[in-house]
């Protein structure tokens, strides 16, 4: 299967993009196959570590779960916007630390993250495994650090790990 | 406007409900980096627009579409995918210098380098953290 197609599932989301923009049809199916199968041959030309993914059933969980978030915090940054210098705002910086390890599951974490307003990933030591992200919006530092760890990096590990 | 006598009542008011929606989320995050005082804040703002803002106007387009071509466009998903994915990147790239041009200068409110033991928020950031950029 490896020696074949090294990236199966680089190689199924690229045929993919290729007919969402393009309409479908079996001539775009073949084209849009032979581009990434060539495409995914230049990728393992690279090496990148290769992601593995044990749980499929959880991605839905966790894709429920992030669009969830980032619509809350959406409304909860909207309103401090709204609000102006009449209230206090708190922001501040929280250091979590981290037992996930794998590189593709932080890279998704930090995508959560980034993409959830409120919260900014700032820095990552890949030694003792502390993530300092920035709260716009800091009441109870152990909280964040509950929320990052027990809703997010809980459920990434059990995907990539 | 060409085509849009067929176009149905509802999803007239759908459509620009969303983008009302969308482009209002989006104002209101370059207001709020226009407002926020420090860098830290302001990488916040921004965020509504790239979320729900772009979620709103592109959800918006999948319908108009959708609905006058009668077949499914979901060329938008790729955006909404290409624009998360791509975020971080910036937004690391910004943070660490603001946060090294900050330890540099030996800002009393930041937090220490993550490195060695668990770091504590009280204590002050010295200038021998920071040696390279002396002088």
């Amino acid at each position: 299967m490896s020696r074949v197609l090294p990236y199966p599932l680089l190689t199924a989301s690229l045929i993919l993009m290729w007919l969402l923009l393009n309409s479908f049809s079996l001539g775009h199916l073949i084209l849009g196959t032979i581009f990434a199968y060539g495409a995914s041959w230049a990728m393992a030309a690279l090496q990148p570590a290769k992601p593995r993914i044990r749980r499929w059933d959880l991605i839905p969980v966790l894709f429920f779960r992030v669009f969830g978030d980032i619509f809350r915090s959406n409304i909860a940054v909207a309103g401090i916007i709204l609000r102006g210098k009449s209230r206090k705002r708190t922001p501040g910086f929280v250091v979590i630390p981290l037992d996930l390890r794998d590189r593709t599951a932080l890279a998704v974490l930090a995508c959560v993250l980034t993409a959830t307003p409120g919260t900014a990933w700032i820095e990552y030591h890949a030694e003792n495994g502390q993530l300092m992200i920035h709260v716009l919006d800091l009441v109870d530092e152990a909280v964040w650090i509950d929320t990052i760890r027990n809703r997010y990096a809980r459920l990434l590990m059990e995907i990539f790990e | 406007m060409t085509g849009l006598d067929d176009f149905p009542l509802w999803a007239a008011i759908l459509v620009s409900l969303l983008l009302l929606v969308g482009s209002g989320l989006t104002l209101l995050g370059t207001i709020g980096l226009v407002r926020f005082q420090s860098f830290y804040e302001r990488v916040h703002a921004p965020t509504l627009g790239t979320t729900c803002g772009a979620g709103g106007i592109l959800i918006a387009s999948m319908l108009y579409f959708s609905v006058l071509q009668s077949r499914i466009a979901l060329h938008e998903v790729l955006i909404t995918l290409f624009v998360t994915v791509t975020t971080p990147v910036t937004l690391m790239l910004l943070a660490r210098a603001a946060i090294y041009r900050d330890r540099t200068e030996g800002k009393v409110d930041m937090p220490q380098a993550l490195s060695g033991k668990a770091p504590s928020r009280v204590e002050t950031t010295s200038p021998d953290d920071a040696p390279a950029a002396k002088g």
